[in-house]
């Protein structure tokens, strides 16, 4: 039972992190039918961000509290992540818009390797330890452990959920969101800045990414020029579980994924006996992306997309 | 149809001439001698491939400072430096690359994954091969004379690891992880054997693979075993967050860890979670090594820290270069024999090969953290005695 506890920790942490990076590709899919392939890559430039200015403070020698280093390096990402999904939509996606599909998502897959070779050069090729800056102090309960680090992330991903879906909801930006969504040309003629809008949702997006950037380093303590990839292609399995463009979708998506994979990797060893192995913990996720798009393609909750898709 | 086969005879006549002007192109033309180095220069093993190329880059400089002459002309050896990702199917495109530029001989590769695939192309081409840090048996089992290592296997390490972990840390209850490479897995498996057979009980086996970061869910589930030691078969760049992480589940179990985990990067990695961590490494350790200080020094002058194999590559690289100086040619087929009765003092101890290859008697020396640095607890067997005689 304490290993189930354990492995339902673990769930939740992964599945919170990957909710955050989820709504990234939500956001964006909800109001252009775009799938934003450069967002892992925006998380990482976030946690490679927030690393250099953190390295930068814990060098300098100045005994500075290691919370307040690791605020400090989040307030430089997320500026420089927004600015950077400012930047992509205007550069790269909106010249694209009236073109094919096909051509935006090409596009997108070249943003996220540009993006990624960019990062390689500037800060090399290596593994990057991540200082301890957030205390992590084990609290046991229940033959489980769970650490401040882990019970700050969950809660962070969720005030940052909960004003999301308030923002989406309860504000005058979210209703023009949403109304973009359902038809832009619509919109506009009603007065919504329609590319007002848009950059908008890149750059909240973007500023979700950069948290989750800095999440996933402190987490396992490392940062790499290439650990956006992976996890966006995992975020965006999660999106797709929780049906795309659908923002409750993709934070159930988010933590669903989370559990399967760590449930999945703890058990499926045992449960076949020894047939399988651990090592498929990353084949989970894209079986889950193959069952749903089998079975259903509009996700658990279902899409929400107009019927411009 | 005669002017079809008039043009077919006109194109195969072209082909063999600009064959034969290819194949009269001897990798000893013009007096620049290329030597290929094959190590993983981007990913998350980008730190040792680099610690390699710099490594075999060091000994082509020396080489060069000498002013040779080989067969009658004066050369210039040129280290040619290939990235191939610590993946094997890179390994063998690159591999082809190098053959495709003649090097008269290859430094390399870096993982045993990548090193084993590539040894046919070379062996193909008729290419000899020196690699540095290739530990996985297979690499010399496969019968081509032109591949050789300059470091002790993982039979000869995994046992070694086994009967440590059973006779001095005390361990009876093991977990074995991997990382599902041609190295890790064959460690790990090498290690399993020899502490099988000295009676410990093997409580779990999970799996990660070389470009993972997160273990939480693998050591959660080794936790619910109970083992009282944790081997890893894996590089650093695993080891080190899966040092931190048990630390943060809070498995008392000790890491133990090959030749890949045992680097600076390790410890930088892992954190105060890297004390008390134990791995082991082919050779001596580097003040230990004959002409390990003098090397430490001359490297550190130009490249910094070392983190694991540069003195292998440094040996891999003079060893082949001084064989083609004895051969006094560069021709694959003239110099191979010499380099396989190659017997000369490297800067990692004797280097001998035996009729496979492999390293004849290499030490493999055991490593504690300790302080945030890697101290030399035991070397076991070898000949480091004799070394010092010869």
């Amino acid at each position: 039972m304490d290993i189930f506890l354990q492995q339902l920790v673990n769930g939740i942490v992964l599945g919170a992190i990957y909710a955050l990076v989820a709504l990234g590709y939500t956001m964006v899919y909800g109001i252009l039918g775009l799938i934003n392939f450069a967002h892992g890559e925006v998380v990482m430039i976030g946690a490679m961000v927030a690393l250099a200015v953190i390295q930068v403070l814990v060098g300098s020698g100045v005994p500075l509290p290691g919370p307040l280093i690791a605020a400090v390096g989040l307030a430089a990402a997320i500026p420089v992540c927004m600015a950077l999904g400012y930047a992509i939509e205007r550069i790269a996606y909106r010249p694209l818009r009236q073109a094919p599909r096909l051509a935006a998502l090409i596009t997108a897959i070249g943003v996220s390797i540009v993006l990624q070779n960019a990062a390689m050069i500037v800060w090399g090729r290596q593994y990057h330890s991540f200082p301890g800056l957030l205390p992590a102090t084990p609290h046991p309960f229940a033959g489980a452990t769970v650490n401040d680090l882990q019970l700050f992330i969950v809660a962070l991903a969720a005030l940052i959920m909960a004003g999301l879906l308030w923002l989406v909801h309860r504000t005058r930006l979210g209703r023009a969101m949403r109304a973009t969504s359902q038809n832009p040309e619509v919109a506009g003629l009603m007065g919504v800045n329609v590319n007002t809008v848009i950059s908008l949702t890149f750059v909240i997006g973007s500023a979700l990414a950069a948290v989750a950037g800095i999440m996933v380093a402190a987490y396992y303590g490392v940062a790499h020029y290439f650990m956006g990839f992976m996890l966006g292609l995992k975020a965006f399995t999660a999106a797709v579980l929780g049906g795309i463009g659908n923002i409750a979708g993709a934070m159930l998506g988010g933590l669903l994924l989370g559990m399967i994979e760590s449930f999945g990797a703890g058990y499926i060893g045992p449960l076949t006996g020894g047939f399988l192995g651990s090592h498929y913990q990353d084949v989970f996720a894209f079986l889950v992306l193959i069952l749903v798009l089998v079975f259903r393609p509009s996700g658990l909750l279902g899409e929400r997309v107009s019927d411009r898709t | 149809m005669i002017r079809v086969s008039v043009t077919g005879a006109g194109l195969s006549l072209a082909l063999t001439l600009l064959l034969t002007a290819c194949g009269q192109q001897s990798p000893s033309s013009g007096g620049v001698i290329r030597i290929g180095q094959v190590s993983p220069l981007t990913g998350p093993q980008a730190h040792l491939g680099k610690d390699n190329d710099n490594g075999a880059r060091l000994a082509v400089e020396e080489m060069n400072a000498r002013g040779l002459t080989i067969g009658g002309v004066k050369v210039k050896f040129e280290l040619v430096s290939e990235d191939d990702q610590a993946d094997p199917k890179t390994g063998t495109i690159v591999a082809q690359k190098l053959v495709d530029a003649k090097v008269a001989g290859v430094i390399g590769h870096l993982n045993s994954g990548t090193t084993i695939p590539a040894s046919k192309i070379y062996h193909d081409a008729g290419i000899p091969q020196v690699s540095p840090s290739a530990t996985n048996p297979k690499y010399t089992l496969q019968g081509y004379k032109g591949a050789f290592r300059v470091m002790a296997n993982d039979v000869q390490q995994g046992k070694t690891l086994g009967e440590f972990a059973l006779a001095k840390l005390g361990a009876k209850k093991i977990a074995i992880i991997d990382d599902r490479t041609a190295y890790g897995q064959g460690l790990a498996d090498e290690f399993e054997k020899a502490a099988k057979a000295g009676g410990a009980a093997i409580v779990g086996r999970e799996y990660t693979n070389d470009r993972s970061t997160d273990f939480r869910a693998i050591l959660t589930s080794v936790k619910g075993r109970q083992p009282d030691l944790v081997f890893f078969g894996g590089m650093d760049a695993q080891a080190g967050p899966m040092a931190a992480q048990m630390r943060s589940l809070g498995i008392k179990a000790r890491l133990l860890g090959g030749d890949g985990a045992q680097s600076q990067e390790f410890i930088k990695l892992a954190g105060a979670a890297a004390e008390g961590t134990v791995a082991s490494s082919p050779g001596l350790p580097l003040d230990k090594m004959p002409g390990g200080k003098s090397f430490a020094d001359r490297y550190s002058a130009k490249y910094g820290q070392i983190q694991i194999y540069a003195p292998y590559a440094y040996d891999a690289a003079m060893t082949l270069m001084e064989a083609m100086v004895k051969a006094n040619s560069t021709v694959p087929a003239k110099y191979l024999p010499e380099l396989a009765k190659t017997s000369r003092q490297g800067v990692s101890g004797p280097i001998a090969f035996d009729d496979k290859g492999d390293l004849k008697s290499g030490p493999i020396t055991l490593y504690i953290v300790k302080g945030g640095k890697w101290n030399a607890l035991e070397t076991v067997g070898g000949t480091a005695a004799a070394a010092g005689k010869k």
